[in-house]
């Protein structure tokens, strides 16, 4: 039993190094080993970074209107113009700034909204569970888009309702997977050891209970941002999402409703859709590369 | 199991109010539904009228109440913008979309279920590689943008399919046109659920054939087809009964969007245009009926699911 | 043990129903008696060991004992406090001294927490230390249980089933408790970890002065480490006294059933008389009418269907010796 304590970082061998990493570095290790995962996620971080350049390297506004309407690409706009003349490029790369932000605000809305409401239906149980998990059936009857779609026409298209539409509408998968979640734990030594070590509800839920959930939380998170993004895409294509002047890649498919616009000029459609393809598949694929490195069958 | 099928629809009583609720409370944001009810082309003598006999000046709830006690009676009101009965509309728009929805239902059935299975028993090889890749890609594809894409080059350039409508105007009825019409939106509609079908059969097979069964029926040196066939797949079916039930919702959400790109005369173009104009009465009826229809697709997947499978409780 | 004999929490007619689910069309109220009528003291710095099949409702009592099951009637008094009526602000202060270790400690520490943050947030929530102190509170608690220094900075995961043990004890033991419920401490370990840990158990208890309700399986684990010991049957006390009395001069046709069925390394500790069980263990939704145990008792009489025997003295000894079967009393004198 007795061993000689040694003073830290000093004859580790790299066995023990592993043996002794905390939980998120094993799950690093093992994300980094999911080869589309991680190219995902070094292509959504290039991304974020192009669009975050964009106002500086971009000779134009996103919402500048130039004197060349409806141009195709050339050397002084490498995506062409719209109609109205502003430069393809400046848009689109603004425009995913937008619909990711879009999506990830959303996402975070209806994480938030889902965890607080899981938690409180699995651990309290009771008349609490009954009539939030009644919500969230009420909630999951509407077909989804639907829904959105009338929320929007109620309370008006625009970014910030969008944020809030897409945020509401979508916790009620995850709260059933918090509240599952934590019915399970409930019942766990660490868990009851807390109970009648007479610590507050509050750090129970959320020092005990939530780090075991973070694992399926932040996998079904990415889903829901996937899902997000493709709502968010369809509604300010059908006019009802982010509203012009803002670009969003929704909305710059919009014109392609017209058929002549369909039909002579693609590269005024063709490449936010190819990029929202982009974006989705890497949040998918991340989100598949987050389920493995979580996965308790291969940690260790 | 019948204690179960009767608590089932207890449980669904509250959520079927909580729907009208939900529903009501929504409208009552935009205007009064009771006067929706009423609708516009009414004399203002008429309305007052009407008011007092409704109750308009009653208290919300007493309004509500009133509301669904004729929503129980069928009526839902009348359109804004074509001064017809809601339930008229929806009834005329009903056939097209039920068309569209059940052969997609069909159709990405028959393509999920062999790959489902095929990329389950053949797990980690290169089929199952690029089964799975390639669902994840496809659900990660906007289905307007495949639609725009389809038009383009099946309308657009090849000239070979139409892109919108049920029927060439100005043209006798003929199956092969209605059918020429639906290749578009039909084939959409699959792609865009067709992934998640197939993961989810996968994911189900895969969880089936990790159980002891299996392995013992395995051991015991019956046939790996064998096991497959007789064993595996009769319990697969819970899962497909399940994908049927989650289908419906996002077949109804993917029709608007789909209608809408290839004018497809369904309850999605009714929805869309309802909500384009406002027309709340509409808008109301038309939420209303797919929230219902859910409910009713849920509610028969949760039976079905407790007859295939014994082990479920019915308590 | 004998000299001041001061009863540190005296539990009186605790009850535990839980509402059963009936298999007919409409429910019907039924519900598992898993704790019925049971009343028993443990005396101050004793081990109390309680005994009984699964069902028999050992660990629901002890559950009930710290809070986690809340009692459906009954008193559980410590130190003349009620628990049971108490609100559990009230009672905050006294709800510490009461501790529990777990069967399983695989689950008992949460394996996203390194152990320093397992053992030092209720000992800073109890105020117990201040953030000064800390190190200082943690080495001594390791040093308690045996348990290197460098233990602090690693997860639950590195460790074996008997350190994780003597961690489920350390963090039961870091808020000072007076009483510790063990609930099947050793029972889910190797078995050449067990007399290590119940070793512990006992100087632990020396040093520190604390007082165990030991729960257990069978009579062999608690024979060792108990002082006395109360047997439990289908939610009832078959059974107290002392260990010694309990083995050689058993007042209860269960207890003599258990001590048959436990493999004892002695056969001459056996006493002359050996009874096997026969049949499954009733169910506690319609446990039998009453003595409990009638159903497998080779003595029973027509009495027993009917009559529900109370838990009375036995002998007259210095710690009394309750049984709850004065039929077999009778028989026996009848014999001599």
């Amino acid at each position: 039993m007795q061993q000689a304590t040694t003073a830290p970082g000093l004859d580790r061998s790299l066995a023990e190094r592993i043996s002794h990493e905390t939980y998120y570095q094993t799950v690093f290790r093992r994300f980094r080993r999911h080869r589309p995962g991680f190219i995902s996620l070094i292509f959504l971080g290039l991304m974020l970074l192009l669009i975050a350049v964009t106002p500086l390297l971009s000779p134009y506004g996103p919402n500048q209107i130039t004197s060349a309407f409806s141009a195709m690409p050339s050397a002084e706009h490498w995506l062409g113009t719209d109609q109205v003349g502003r430069d393809m490029l400046t848009r689109l790369m603004t425009g995913s700034g937008i619909s990711l932000f879009v999506a990830l605000l959303a996402t975070v809305v209806s994480t938030l909204l889902g965890v607080l409401l899981g938690l409180a239906a699995g651990y309290f149980g009771g008349w609490i569970d009954i009539i939030i998990m009644r919500v969230t059936d009420i909630v999951m009857s509407f077909p989804y888009l639907l829904l959105v779609l009338v929320a929007a026409a109620i309370f008006g298209p625009g970014m910030w309702n969008i944020v809030l539409i897409l945020g509401f509408v979508n916790w009620p998968g995850m709260a059933r997977l918090v509240r599952s979640n934590v019915m399970s734990l409930r019942g766990v030594n660490y868990v009851q050891g807390s109970q009648v070590a007479g610590m507050p509800t509050i750090y129970i839920l959320f020092k005990e209970i939530l780090p075991n959930t973070i694992a399926p939380v932040l996998i079904y998170a990415t889903s829901v941002m996937a899902q997000t993004m493709l709502d968010e895409a369809a509604l300010s294509f059908l006019g009802m999402g982010v509203q012009a002047p803002t670009a969003s890649l929704g909305n710059l498919l919009n014109v392609a409703q017209s058929y002549t616009i369909l039909e002579t000029k693609p590269w005024m459609w063709l490449p936010p859709g190819l990029m929202t393809i982009l974006l989705v598949v890497a949040v998918n694929f991340i989100g598949d590369a987050l389920r493995d490195a979580f996965d308790p069958r291969n940690l260790q | 199991m019948i204690r179960y099928i009767l608590k089932r629809l207890l449980i669904a009583i509250p959520v079927l109010l909580g729907i009208t609720i939900l529903d009501y409370f929504i409208m009552s944001l935009a205007g009064n539904p009771m006067e929706m009810m009423i609708g516009p082309r009414i004399t203002q003598a008429a309305i007052e009228e009407r008011a007092a006999l409704l109750g308009l000046d009653k208290p919300i709830l007493v309004q509500y109440w009133n509301w669904l006690k004729e929503a129980m009676q069928g009526n839902f009101g009348y359109s804004f913008k074509q001064n017809l009965a809601v339930t008229r509309l929806i009834g005329n728009n009903v056939a097209p979309t039920v068309l569209l929805m059940g052969l997609s239902l069909v159709l990405s059935m028959l393509i999920a279920i062999p790959a489902g299975i095929y990329s389950a028993v053949h797990q980690y090889s290169k089929t199952d590689y690029a089964i799975v890749t390639a669902s994840f890609i496809g659900s990660s594809v906007p289905s307007f943008f495949l639609a725009l894409t389809m038009v383009y080059f099946f309308n657009l350039r090849l000239g070979w399919l139409p892109s919108s409508g049920m029927t060439t105007l100005g043209t006798a009825w003929s199956l092969t046109d209605t059918l020429r019409h639906m290749v578009l939106p039909v084939g959409v509609m699959v792609f865009s659920v067709v992934g998640v079908n197939i993961r989810y059969i996968r994911a189900s097979m895969l969880e089936i054939m990790e159980q002891d069964y299996l392995r013992t029926a395995k051991a015991k040196g019956i046939g790996r087809r064998r096991v497959i066939n007789k064993h595996a797949l009769r319990n697969a079916l819970l899962p497909i009964i399940t994908i049927f039930g989650m289908q419906i919702p996002m077949l109804f959400s993917g029709s608007v969007v789909i209608e809408q790109v290839f004018s497809w005369p369904g309850l999605g173009l009714l929805t869309m245009s309802s909500i384009l104009n406002r027309d709340y009465p509409l808008i109301m009826g038309v939420s209303l009926l797919s929230a219902v229809v859910v409910l009713i697709a849920n509610l028969v997947t949760d039976i079905l699911y407790a007859i295939v499978d014994p082990t479920i409780q019915y308590t | 043990m004998a000299e001041e004999r001061k009863v540190l929490l005296r539990v009186e007619n605790l009850r535990k129903y839980y509402p059963a689910h009936s298999q007919g069309l409409w429910p019907v109220k039924e519900f598992v008696k898993a704790v019925d009528d049971v009343s028993f003291d443990i005396y101050e710095g004793e081990t109390l060991g309680l005994v009984g099949e699964s069902g028999s409702g050992k660990s629901t009592v002890g559950r009930q004992l710290v809070a986690l099951e809340k009692p459906d009637g009954g008193s559980i008094l410590y130190r003349g406090t009620d628990l049971v009526k108490m609100s559990d602000r009230a009672i905050r202060e006294i709800r510490r001294e009461i501790q529990m270790v777990f069967q399983d400690p695989n689950s008992s520490l949460n394996p996203r927490k390194h152990i320093r943050e397992i053992l030092a947030e209720p000992m800073l929530h109890h105020k117990l230390v201040d953030k000064a102190g800390l190190d200082k509170a943690l080495q001594e608690l390791l040093d308690l249980v045996s348990l290197p220094r460098n233990t602090l900075g690693r997860y639950p995961y590195e460790f074996s089933g008997g350190q994780r043990q003597r961690l489920g004890i350390a963090k039961a033991l870091s808020l000072q408790p007076k009483l510790l419920v063990l609930d099947e401490p050793v029972s889910a370990l190797d078995v050449s970890i067990q007399a290590q840990i119940l070793n512990l158990l006992r100087d632990l208890q020396k040093e520190l002065k604390l007082t165990y309700l030991f729960i257990a399986h069978g009579l062999g684990a608690v024979h060792y480490i108990s002082d006395r010991i109360a047997v439990m049957y289908l939610g009832k006390i078959m059974e107290v006294a002392t260990g010694t009395e309990l083995f050689c001069e058993p007042r209860h046709p269960y207890t003599l059933a258990l001590k048959s069925a436990d493999p004892l390394p002695d056969p001459a500790r056996r006493g002359g008389l050996d009874i096997v069980l026969e049949g499954e263990v009733p169910s506690a939704v319609n446990p039998p009418s009453g003595c409990r145990f009638h159903t497998r008792c080779p003595y029973a009489e027509a009495s027993c269907r009917t009559d529900v025997p109370p838990l009375v003295a036995v002998s007259n000894g210095d710690i009394p010796h309750l049984a709850a079967c004065p039929v077999w009393q009778r028989q026996r004198e009848a014999r001599q």
